[in-house]
């Protein structure tokens, strides 16, 4: 009963945000798409690091892959044939990079990640100088604003949906383990490798149609534009801040963050920096479970079961 | 002081605003009304910082002191209202461009938006200028396909010129000397792998090619490089009388030092963004002569000489010598046009693409919205940085060519 009525709840919400559109300006709309982007995001980095404690920095290297594959398909092919390409593109480097990777621990892995981003943009960089002899792209798609709204609020949707599904499963489970400890994850069966790189694949994935869908918004493309580390920070720190393990964690992170960080740009546009910086130390020294966990710290008795479900903190806090 | 007020004020209606998302539009403003509104988006932090610093804010900064100092942006039945500036940082992020413009015409309903810095910033923000119907007078974007993107967004202007402008006049020069006999027909190119970089080398190619230039020695490096002693080597070793390298300040800089350092001592050298920085003439002093560049001014044009001092002693510092005086010309003529046309962004377009304007950077009008007399080269004599080309324009120097070697410091 409590999950339909969560259904139906969520089901609502997301009606009342499709129709949105009709009633807010523009300004709004912009507001709304850039905040849809980052709770897909956020979301998506807890999809595979929330949940195994892998602090990933690639967020934008999928990211920019996907806007990337954009702008090069998009005068070629049909749009929706634009999105799988860069769907299947994402899903090749994540696989890539997985078998190679995910091996790695700990800070190691952090730092390949943020090494990723970089050598992704600066392979980008040299096929274009070198091969295609131009820098910049032009995106000119017969798109609106509210088109690449709907399109990342349904992506949003189906992501909370998968974390919700992940998390019934077998696979749900044999993460939970995994996060908690992987030699005894390895030691009662759990295929540790291929876990990892399906969460990892799943959100890479995910990231990449975000970067895809959101492309079309700046009709012009180089990779300095959609490979700024920014987009890997903020991510990092909106899915730290509500909660990287729970369900609804991120978004709850990725809201409240967002607005704020507009609020103190058009506020404060020459402190906004600063301001950010002592942000990410605030959420990091007094939030270290999130929003969500330091809720149910304050204000929940714990149960025994809720013992057993508490998420595994990331790893690197520990470290 | 009008900006801090105004930031105040959205403070409160911002985020009041950002909370309840389906707030309702904010009232239109009264029709007496007392000022006029002008928005803009710029890289104050990041990695576009520099340049705005130097060709973009001081300029906006000058022309708005400039018109309050004078009452005001005079309409055309002669009252005068002051200019209340809406400032935002975009911290060098296409994504924060493109909403920040956004809030500047549909939230804060300003009456004009003065553009971003840089060419893929121009372009971000180019559609969005078009819905809205505000002008956008370009001057950091410099793209060979201003003619495409006019057609595009008729409101658009492009003020300084592409990639193949600045190309040719170059190969222009090199094939006039070695005609001349003074230097050999081979060039050696870098290129910064950056938008600027590739656009100009991809349009420099062709270029040498027409003008009978051998290109001997091509290479792109990526940008950040610190260290060139292997590309010098290399080009000095090509036999090219000619270096040419389409760079970006902190490699031109670079450059200059370690050809010193080589004792590379090239016929022609031709470097790229932050040649034409007076700072760099003042630097690298005697050993600046002879070096040429993009942009280029003409020190016996009074009206640029007087912008040039009311911009030194208000900012504290001298305008670059490329893109500032476009820069301001291009206030000015936004400013004239209002005072033609009266704040109706349809009539003010219309008389910036026929009308003609007299500006810091001399008289203006605009062909199919672009800016075509331009200063394409220049090259430093005397402790100038002198314009040398087109060599059939008004005001335009001979460029003395070859340089002569370096000069122990």
């Amino acid at each position: 009963m409590k999950t339909a009525l969560g259904f139906l709840v969520a089901l609502t919400v997301l009606t009342a945000l499709a129709f949105a559109p009709l009633f807010v300006g523009p300004y709004q709309l912009g507001l709304l798409i850039g905040l849809t982007g980052y709770v897909t995001l956020a979301s998506a980095w807890a999809l595979f690091s929330g949940r195994t404690g892998y602090v990933s920095l690639a967020t934008v290297a999928f990211f920019g892959i996907g806007a990337y594959t954009v702008a090069v398909l998009s005068e070629t092919m049909p749009y929706p044939l634009v999105l799988l390409v860069a769907a299947a593109i994402g899903l090749c480097v994540a696989l890539l990079v997985g078998l190679a990777t995910l091996r790695l621990a700990g800070v190691y892995f952090v730092i390949f990640s943020f090494g990723l981003a970089e050598l992704v943009r600066q392979l980008v960089t040299w096929f274009e100088t070198s091969v295609n002899g131009t820098l910049g792209r032009y995106i000119f798609l017969p798109l609106e604003a509210e088109h690449i709204y709907w399109q990342l609020l349904a992506l949003a949707a189906l992501t909370l949906l998968l974390t919700w599904w992940i998390q019934r499963t077998r696979l749900g489970l044999a993460l939970k383990v995994i996060a908690d400890d992987e030699t005894v994850a390895s030691h009662i069966g759990i295929n540790i490798a291929w876990t990892k790189i399906a969460l990892f694949t799943l959100s890479a994935i995910i990231m990449t149609l975000v970067g895809a869908i959101q492309a079309p918004r700046w009709t012009y493309v180089e990779p300095a534009i959609v490979f700024s580390p920014t987009v890997s920070f903020l991510t990092l720190i909106m899915a730290l801040f509500g909660g990287a393990s729970r369900l609804w964690g991120p978004a709850l992170g990725a809201i409240p963050l967002f607005l704020l960080f507009e609020w103190l740009s058009a506020s404060f546009p020459n402190h906004y920096s600063i301001l950010l910086g002592l942000l990410f130390i605030i959420i990091v020294f007094l939030l270290p479970r999130g929003v969500v966990g330091f809720i149910e710290d304050k204000f929940q008795r714990k149960s025994p079961a809720d013992l057993v479900e508490k998420p595994a903190r990331v790893k690197e806090a520990d470290q | 002081m009008t900006t801090i007020t105004r930031r105040h004020a959205l403070r409160y209606l911002g985020a009041s605003a950002i909370l309840l998302a389906a707030a309702a539009p904010i009232a239109a403003t009264a029709d007496d009304r007392t000022s006029v509104k002008i928005g803009y988006a710029v890289s104050k932090t990041g990695g576009n910082a520099g340049g705005v610093g130097i060709t973009t804010l001081p300029n906006y900064e000058l022309w708005v002191k400039d018109v309050n100092d004078a009452g005001g942006l005079e309409l055309p039945d002669g009252t005068r209202l002051p200019i209340e500036v809406i400032e935002y940082d975009d911290r060098s992020s296409a994504e924060e461009v493109v909403r920040s413009v956004e809030r500047l015409a549909t939230q804060d309903e300003v009456d004009f938006i003065l553009p971003p810095w840089g060419t893929g910033f121009n372009l971000a923000v180019a559609p969005l200028f078009d819905r809205y119907g505000y002008p956008q007078l370009a001057v950091s974007a410099v793209t060979d396909k201003a003619p495409e993107f006019v057609k595009r967004w008729d409101k658009s202007y492009w003020l300084l010129g592409g990639g193949h402008d600045y190309a040719d006049a170059l190969a222009k020069v090199l094939s006039k000397a070695s005609s001349d006999g003074t230097i050999n027909s081979k060039v050696a190119m870098i290129s910064v792998a950056d938008g600027f970089g590739i656009d100009l080398v991809t349009a420099a190619r062709p270029a040498m090619e027409n003008a009978g230039i051998e290109v001997v020695y091509d290479v792109t490096y990526p940008a950040g490089t610190t260290d060139f002693t292997s590309v010098i080597n290399e080009a000095a070793a090509s036999g090219a009388d000619s270096f040419v390298a389409f760079s970006y300040p902190p490699e031109t800089f670079a450059l200059t030092q370690q050809a010193q350092v080589a004792n590379f001592n090239p016929k022609v050298l031709y470097l790229g963004v932050g040649t034409a920085f007076p700072v760099y003439g003042k630097n690298n002093g005697a050993n600046a002569e002879g070096i040429m560049s993009l942009g280029g001014i003409d020190y016996n044009n009074p009206e640029n000489m007087a912008y040039r001092a009311r911009h030194e002693e208000v900012t504290g510092k001298a305008p670059d010598l490329w893109g500032s005086v476009i820069t301001y010309s291009s206030l000015q003529m936004l400013q004239e046009a209002i005072k033609r046309r009266g704040l109706d962004r349809d009539a003010v377009s219309d008389e910036l693409s026929n009308g003609t304007f007299q500006t810091a950077a001399g008289e203006i009008t605009l062909e199919d919205n672009q800016l075509r007399t331009l200063w394409l080269t220049g090259q430093w004599q005397d402790g100038k940085f002198v314009a040398v080309a087109p060599t059939d324009r008004d005001g335009a120097t001979v460029p003395i060519l070859p340089k002569s070697a370096w000069q122990a410091q």
